[in-house]
C-alpha cells in the first residue's frame, strides 16, 4: 500500500508513521525521514513551485521501482508546496518493512530520487531578494549510489 | 502542442503555459527551443543557455533530441530542487 501527497497543508509525522504501524501487522519496522526548511542565511520563507502531475507520475514511478528492490510493506510520502518558513515541514517520507534494513535503504532511495527528479522547484526570500536554488551535485552524487 | 514553464524559466517568458501551433520547423525539443527563442526578449532570455534548462515531454524527463507531436505537452525548467 502506497500514498502519495503533494499538498500546501502541513502534515503530521505521528500520525503518517501511525498509519504505516497500522498496515497489517507483517511489518517489523518504520523508516521515516522528515524534511525541514532551514533558516540559512536569513531566510525569510520559501516558496515551492511544481509540476502538478508529473509530480505524482515521477515519485509513482519511483515507489514503484522501490517496490521492485526491496519489500516493502507501506509507503507514506508527502510534499509541501506553496509558501513555507523557517522551521516548517516541506517533506515526509516513511517506508514499513519486515527488517529495518529494507526501510532504512528505500526510504533513503525515495529521498534521494525526489531530490534530484521530482519536479519542485524552491524560491527563497531574503528579505527584498529572491533567488531559486540551485541544484546541489552532491544530489546527483547521492543518487548514482543506486544504479545498477 | 501545450507548453508550460516552471520556476525561472516561468518568470524569465512571463507565462506558465500556452498552446501554440507550430511550424514545420519544429520537429524536435532542440527546434522548438530556436522556434521559442524568436518570440520575444523574455523568451530569448529563458533559453539564452540551453545548458540549465530541463525538459519534460508528456510529462516525462527527456533530452532535446526528443521528437515531438502536434498533442505532445513539453515543459521547461531548470535542475529540480524539491525534497
Amino acid at each position: 500500500m502506497s500514498e502519495i501527497r503533494i499538498q500546501k497543508e502541513d502534515f503530521d509525522p505521528g500520525a503518517e508513521i501511525a498509519a504505516l504501524e497500522n498496515g497489517g501487522g507483517d511489518a517489523g519496522a518504520i523508516a521515516s525521514f522528515v524534511g525541514i526548511v532551514r533558516g540559512d542565511g536569513g531566510l525569510t520563507y520559501m516558496t515551492l513551485d511544481h509540476y502538478p502531475g508529473m509530480c505524482e507520475s515521477e515519485i509513482a514511478a519511483h515507489v514503484e521501482e522501490a517496490r521492485k528492490r526491496w519489500p516493502i510493506l507501506g509507503l507514506r510520502i508527502v510534499h509541501r508546496t506553496g509558501r513555507l518558513a523557517p522551521g516548517d515541514r516541506i517533506v515526509f517520507v516513511g517506508v514499513a518493512s519486515k527488517h529495518r534494513q529494507a526501510a532504512f535503504q528505500a526510504a533513503e532511495f525515495l529521498m534521494d530520487y525526489l531530490k534530484t527528479r521530482a519536479p519542485f522547484w524552491k524560491l527563497e526570500q531574503r528579505g527584498d531578494s529572491e533567488t531559486w536554488v540551485a541544484a546541489r551535485t552532491e544530489d546527483d552524487a547521492s543518487l548514482k549510489r543506486w544504479s545498477k | 502542442m501545450k507548453i508550460l514553464y516552471f520556476a525561472w524559466v516561468k518568470q524569465k517568458t512571463g507565462r506558465a503555459e500556452e498552446t501554440l501551433e507550430m511550424p514545420t520547423s519544429v520537429t524536435n525539443v532542440a527546434t522548438l527551443i530556436t522556434f521559442l527563442r524568436k518570440r520575444g526578449t523574455g523568451y530569448d532570455e529563458a533559453f539564452k543557455n540551453p545548458a540549465l534548462i530541463r525538459v519534460a515531454v508528456n510529462q516525462q524527463h527527456t533530452d532535446f533530441n526528443a521528437v515531438l507531436h502536434p498533442d505532445d505537452e513539453v515543459a521547461f525548467f531548470p535542475p529540480v530542487t524539491g525534497g
